[in-house]
């Protein structure tokens, strides 16, 4: 350890006290202004300032500068940061995240409502900000995330939260932001109660969009009238012909992207996103063109086909990028909430895969708060932003030295304790064995 | 509209008793037909290597009486003239269920699930059937029958299909008219055997191929026991199978590698069986011939990939689209082998598609005469029926085939297929080839009729100079039937005649006017074939090569070991020296050699590694790939089981690990139950056999499991009828088992005469500490539990895998010796895992338990170096400790630490080059290296994508053009890649 480290270390501790006793209470709002100098920022619109001076007050970020060049004084608590790594809090789209807290006991699921269409339904209502498992995304730097509904045809609507909340209402910073589809898929998993393996040719493909899309049209025909009965599903619908909703389009092949955008933008409907989008390499003109983004499916994952090169998943960022496409990364999967606090290391293999650093903190903060449409607030440290940013004594996207010491939350000091470690240090006191925080 | 040429006659020579002899006649009067039949003139093939020109074939009482060029005729015989005609012994099928019904499952709504057999007095497990026999529920079926025949068959072996052991089978000659008297060659052909469950009884066990393997494994242990008179009780299936014993023994394999594992099983108990094979031998031919046994092997070749549509055509994969290209080469590969084997029709939908299937193998290269063995002389052997089957020789049943012509060409009719001398004809051979040009006259006019296409199909068209008048042309039993329209007119002529002798024909002409009037056409030229269409077919088709193995990943040639230095690389050891800068590293004869500055070696691949460090390979304790299944959940124990037998090379996520520095693996078995399988600890050689995955210096290994699977916590609501249903249970599962193991060494140590039991002997393995344990767990009370039971039978429980809360009790286990692999980070998908945290291996390493990162995921596996780097993250772990706890700790926890796990003199060469600090998540497998081997290399793979790229090119392009030459086609479907993890239940 480097006596730079050390010796901020021991600033740390003067400073801030309550860092041994903090509390996983959600942190009241901030007081007075909090100055963060010294530290190596990612601003998380590509640019980087080696030695910066970072000011937020009332939960605002006022000043962003080179420490070098500015001469601006330090304002209220002052971090000495150096050689740390400051960045704006990272966002996990379209996650369950406080939907679940145990995968395997059904009482504690509430994420998939049965029905096919049901635009209607509301994943904020369900989030519990208290989940222990929600409480483990702050120490690895995810402080904002998209809580998602799943299941059917038409999931429901989505809201965004920040992770440091007494109460859903409280957690909010979007709320009903978009509605999520599931587009059908050209093959269909065989009927496996009948012995038959693997995909086969979904002959109702077509049939199930024409469907689909009499859904949209009367829903949109709905929106033009005072209706004489009210359709909450159609109500809900309303957003996405105004453009004040987004339509997330869960869909992975070449062929059901091609279809769901050119047949989703023909009802209307203003803004989309294409979740998952493996394939998507091979329609970069037509998303371009429709100024789609990406939300692309686990960068940490294995190939879709047995033939595809085994980094392909890797390279995926990188070649959507290079090609104009906006993407932001998301972790949806098997045991996806506890893993969603892994969302950074995806961009460190994207970087291991062709992508510069900034490049790719920027598929977890500003292209995803962009995707989102809560880029005038969160994912990038801008002046005139909500301070959401953490500070970590290393790389952030690199496992090793993802050490986040300080977050905050609208400028807000949020506790990075959890369930988690509690034990470790209940037990490692049992051992008597040092807590040791390096 | 020609209705195709159809009639059926059965004449009957007096050589099939209608009734037997013994038997009183009241329909009529007794007396028997004692009549010879001769076939003259023919090219017979007496056996597929003795072919006589313009023989003899004399036959009497359905047997051959003589056969030759000079045979002395009878005066009391029938001759048939078979000019130009050929004969052959009849084909026989060595494999089906005909005339047997295919159970059926029965269907039932939801229950528990049934542990336990349902029959008494008969083997424990109701998926052993010897007893069955095929001739209790056999009905001849003469539509079936017929099919048979016409595709050339004779005589059918037949059986029960259902069941892992199913019982005996009949040999039945296709004889229609008799009431199975003569027709059951042998009620009792031989025995039958399968990997397959009986489809009528839910009992559990097995739930997995190595679940059956085990099964037959004790059954034929048990049945040794039972013959030396041991059994206190009775038993009717194994009674059943003693008795048939020295019977010939099929078992229904059914791939490639289930042929290898049936073999292993014969090979144990002096057995060999007959294996039904997949079709696919072609891909590992010298394991194949290694067997040393015969074979029936199914012709299905797959049909083309209609790949006409580009977004169904990328769920291919190569491997699939290889299959149809090379599978038609497996009876030409196993022939040029020496592997004896015969051929069925029992994949095929139905025999008539066997032909098509039998002349596109021969295209592809597979001998003929091999080609009429395989069907006569060798099914013969194998059923043990040499004496009357498979050739025409004198004494031998009367079971020929009159063709044509050469029976393997397209072109040749089958006219007559007799069957114990009883005949069965489907085209009338003396039925004359009419084609040619003819001069049609009547009522004073000349018209041209040209009769062209097939000489028993043939095509009629009548011409008036250059008018063509639309024809309908029919011929049949020799009468000529023509009806043809004038269509300037619209008048229409009937004509209809018969050909007898000579160049011409005559009959009578029905006008227009409804008058008649004679005709008489005569040939002026005879016809002759447009030969363009035969050239194209003769080239061989252009078959791709196979790989190893044999998918798009596969090499072109296995690697192989060399002589490797690398120069001046970052060498992170894994030992006590840690870190050594600008090292270099010779390996030679697969282990390292040197670790030194400035080495050379005369020879070596020099690998210039500067800036790159060198580590010591991956090493998963806790690993599902490789295995084709990976849990037996039909019992609460099943140590009977071994992941050794399912082990599948071919699966992807070997070379998908290996890019990611992965070179050892401990393949498990699943947690389905608290005594699971045993398992297999490997190296990730791609390209090599099953057998050469295995890490032949490893010590022995078994699975245990705790908590909410074994439990059956998450199984549904009706799983909750097997023992145990809570930790409380568990405990109580080992003490009794381990109580019986040792009863049993006792027994057996005592010299006193035991019953062979696999399960027991494995267990008493484990006390002897001949075994190690490698057992599944989450919270502390049941691991503290096992250690207490370890204690109580004086053994050590060698490692927790998973041991989620085990820095709960780290301290006891640190006192015990046992070590821990566990996640680095997962947690919440259960409620046993509640309390995991990312701290564990931490508190582990630093209370001094060996600790290992594990990944029990497919996924997972190929980044476990980042999984190690979590620890530095969670709880402030060194490099050098996260660095040893994916390398030397679980070569320590596998007890191969002495060969691998770290770099050290004269362990072996299982190394990688990363481009950066391999604990950073920046860094990229470069190479990997087992053995000295590389078996991963990011330039190679650079060149497998292009091959890949241009073979599917290649592979799209011929099956597009197969399509255009009318090949049927099927769907593009896509494969779904199993991925296993301790939950399948398979």
């Amino acid at each position: 350890m480097s006596t730079t480290i050390k010796n901020t270390l021991v600033a740390l501790l003067i400073y801030f006290p309550m860092i041994v006793i903090a509390q996983q209470t959600p942190a009241p709002k901030q007081q007075q202004p909090i100055t963060i100098a010294g530290a190596t920022a990612h601003l998380g619109n590509g640019k980087i300032i080696e030695n910066s001076l970072v000011i937020f007050e009332n939960g605002k970020i006022t000043t962003v500068a080179d420490a070098t060049l500015t001469k601006r004084p330090y304002k209220g608590t002052v971090i000495k940061a150096d050689g740390m790594h400051l960045y704006p809090g990272f966002i996990a789209p379209v996650t369950t995240l406080g939907l679940a807290e145990i995968d395997a006991v059904r009482a504690t699921r509430d994420f998939a409502e049965i029905s096919s269409l049901k635009p209607n339904v509301r994943s904020i209502i369900a989030y519990n900000p208290e989940s222990k498992v929600v409480e483990t995304m702050r120490p690895n730097g995810v402080l904002l995330a998209q809580i998602t509904p799943r299941g059917g045809t038409i999931s429901g609507t989505s809201s965004i939260v920040q992770l440091d909340a007494w109460n859903w209402e409280d957690a909010a910073v979007k709320m009903d932001d978009g509605i999520h589809l599931n587009w059908y898929n050209s093959y269909k998993r065989g009927r496996w109660w009948e012995g038959e393996k693997g995909f086969k040719p979904n002959k109702d493909y077509d049939k199930e969009i024409q469907s689909l899309l009499t859904y949209f049209n009367q829903a949109k025909a709905y929106g033009k009238s005072t209706p004489e009965s009210k359709s909450e599903e159609f109500e809900a619908m309303q957003g996405l012909f105004n453009g004040s909703k987004r339509l997330y389009v869960y869909a992975n092949g070449e062929k059901e992207i091609t279809d769901a955008i050119m047949q989703l933008t023909k009802t209307g409907v203003k803004k989309i996103v294409i979740v998952g989008g493996y394939e998507a390499n091979k329609v970069t003109s037509l998303l371009k063109k429709h100024n789609i983004p990406v939300l692309l499916r686990r960068v940490l994952s294995l190939p879709s086909h047995q033939d595809d090169d085994y980094d392909l998943p890797f390279r995926l960022p990188k070649i959507l990028t290079d090609k104009g496409v906006l993407v932001g990364f998301q972790t949806m999967g098997g045991m996806e909430r506890m893993n969603t606090r892994n969302l950074p290391f995806y961009a460190g293999q994207a970087v291991a895969y062709g992508m510069s650093k900034e490049e790719a903190l920027k598929c977890i903060t500003s292209n995803t708060a962009k995707i989102l449409g809560i880029n005038n607030q969160y994912g990038t440290i801008e002046e005139g932003k909500s301070a959401t940013l953490f500070l970590s004594k290393g790389d952030a996207l690199d496992m090793k030295g993802n050490l986040p010491v300080k977050a905050f939350i609208d400028g807000r000091d949020i506790s990075l304790e959890t369930h988690q470690t509690q034990l470790w240090k209940k037990f490692s006191k049992k051992y008597n064995i040092p807590v040791n925080k390096k | 509209m020609q209705k195709y040429y159809l009639f059926i006659l059965v004449l009957f020579f007096g050589m099939v008793a209608s009734s037997q002899e013994y038997f009183p006649e009241n329909s009529g009067v007794k007396e028997s037909k004692s009549i010879y039949t001769a076939i003259t003139n023919a090219t017979i093939y007496v056996t597929p290597g003795e072919i006589i020109n313009k023989g003899t074939l004399l036959i009497k009482d359905g047997k051959v009486v003589s056969v030759g060029k000079n045979v002395t005729l009878p005066e009391n015989s029938v001759v048939i003239d078979a000019t130009g005609k050929y004969i052959y012994p009849s084909f026989i099928e060595s494999y089906s269920n005909f005339g047997i019904e295919k159970p059926k499952r029965e269907s039932s709504g939801r229950q528990s699930p049934q542990y336990d057999a349902s029959r008494s007095g008969y083997y424990w497990n109701d998926h052993i059937m010897p007893e069955n026999k095929a001739i209790t529920s056999f009905n001849y079926n003469t539509k079936q029958a017929e099919d048979y025949r016409k595709a050339g068959f004779g005589v059918i072996n037949t059986h029960i299909p259902d069941g892992i052991a199913r019982g005996t089978g009949v040999l039945v000659s296709l004889i229609d008219d008799d009431q199975n008297n003569s027709r059951i060659l042998d009620d009792a052909s031989g025995q039958f055997f399968s990997f397959s469950k009986s489809v009528k009884s839910r009992q559990m066990y097995p739930t997995s191929l190595m679940g059956a393997m085990a099964l037959l494994r004790q059954f034929f242990y048990d049945a040794q026991w039972y013959e030396k008179g041991l059994s206190k009780t009775k038993d009717l299936s194994i009674e059943a199978y003693l008795k048939n014993k020295n019977k010939v023994t099929f078992f229904e394999a059914g791939n490639k590698y289930n042929n290898l594992r049936a073999d292993k099983i014969g090979d144990l108990f002096n057995t060999d069986f007959v294996l039904v094979g997949g079709g696919d031998e072609y891909e590992n031919i010298k394991n194949i011939k290694a067997t040393n046994t015969s074979y029936i092997i199914p012709i299905n070749f797959p049909d083309a990939y209609d790949v006409t549509d580009t977004f169904a055509t990328k769920h291919l994969t190569i491997e699939e689209m290889r299959a149809w290209n090379q599978a038609p080469t497996n009876p030409k590969v196993l022939s040029e082998n020496n592997i004896p084997f015969a051929l069925t029709t029992y994949m095929l939908k139905s025999p008539d598609k066997f032909k098509a299937k039998l002349l596109k193998a021969i295209k592809y290269g597979f001998d003929k005469t091999k080609a009429l063995e395989s069907l006569t002389t060798v099914p013969a052997r194998l059923l043990g029926k040499s004496d009357i089957l498979g050739t025409l020789e004198k004494g031998k049943l009367a079971n020929f085939l009159i063709t044509s012509g050469d029976i393997f060409n397209k072109e040749t009719i089958l006219f007559e297929n007799w069957v114990q001398g009883e005949r069965h004809s489907f085209k009338p051979m003396n039925q004359k080839d009419i084609r040619g040009n003819y001069e049609l006259s009547f009522q004073g006019k000349k018209y041209n009729l040209e009769i062209s296409g097939k000489p028993f199909q043939p095509k009629g068209k009548i011409k008036k100079d250059s008018i063509e008048f639309p024809t309908k042309f029919n011929y049949k039993d020799n009468w000529i039937t023509a009806i043809f329209t004038n269509k300037e007119n619209n008048k229409t002529y009937q004509a209809s005649g018969l050909f007898s002798e000579g160049d011409s024909f005559s009959g009578k002409m029905i006008l227009p006017t409804g008058d008649e009037t004679f005709f008489t056409a005569k040939r002026i030229s005879s016809f002759s074939e447009k030969e363009d269409k035969n050239k194209k077919e003769k080239t061989t088709p252009e078959v791709l090569p196979v790989t190893y193995p044999n998918i798009g990943m596969g090499y072109a040639q296995p690697p192989e070991q060399q002589t490797v230095l690398f120069k001046n690389a970052t060498v992170w050891t894994s030992e006590d020296n840690g870190i050594l800068q600008n090292t270099d590293v010779l390996v030679k004869n697969g282990k390292i050699a040197k670790i030194g500055k400035n080495l050379s070696a005369w020879g070596a691949l020099q690998i210039d590694a500067t800036g790159k460090y060198l580590t010591a390979g991956i090493i998963d304790e806790h690993s599902h790939i490789a295995a084709v299944s990976i849990n037996e959940a039909g019992q609460n124990s099943s140590a009977e089981v071994q992941i050794s037998d399912v082990l599948n090379p071919e699966d992807i996520s070997i070379y998908r690990s290996l890019a990611g520095g992965v070179t050892s693996a401990q393949i498990l078995h699943g947690s389905a139950n608290p005594i699971g399988g045993r398992s297999a600890i490997i190296k990730l050689r791609w390209g090599s056999d099953a057998d050469g995955l295995l890490n032949k210096n490893a010590k022995k290994f078994i699975k245990f499991a705790l908590g909410e699977n074994v439990k059956q916590s998450n199984w549904g609501d009706n799983a909750t009828t097997r023992f145990p249903q809570t930790r409380m249970g568990v405990e109580q599962v080992y003490v009794n088992y381990f109580t019986r193991a040792k009863e049993y060494l006792k027994k057996k140590n005592s010299g006193m005469p035991y019953r062979y039991d696999e399960e027991m002997e494995t267990l008493g393995e484990i006390l002897q500490s001949k075994r190690f344990i490698s057992c599944h767990s989450y919270v502390q009370s049941e691991i503290n539990m096992l250690m207490k039971v370890a204690d109580r039978f004086g053994f050590k429980v060698n490692t927790f895998t998973h041991i989620l809360e085990g820095y709960k009790v780290a301290d006891k286990m640190k006192q015990h010796g046992v070590g821990a692999s566990t996640f680095s980070d997962w947690w919440a998908y259960k409620y046993e895992v509640n309390d995991a945290i990312p701290y564990n291996a931490t508190i582990l390493t630093q209370m001094g338990v060996t600790t290992a990162i594990n990944s029990d995921d497919d996924e997972m596996q190929r980044r476990l170096n980042q999984e190690a780097a979590k620890s530095i993250k969670y709880g402030g772990l060194t490099e050098q400790q996260a660095w040893k706890l994916v390398t030397i700790n679980p070569a320590k926890l596998l007890r191969i630490d002495e060969t691998t796990g770290s770099i050290k003199e004269g362990k072996d060469a299982d190394l990688v080059l990363w481009d950066h600090n391999p604990l950073s998540v920046y860094a990229k497998v470069e190479k990997t290296m087992i053995d000295g081997i590389i078996y991963f290399d990011i330039e190679k793979d650079k060149n497998l994508r292009k091959a890949i790229k241009r073979e599917r090119a290649k592979l799209i392009k011929m099956m597009l053009e197969a399509k255009q030459g009318g090949a049927k086609t099927q769907k593009p479907t896509k494969k779904e890649k199993k991925q296993f993890t301790c939950e399948t239940v398979e």
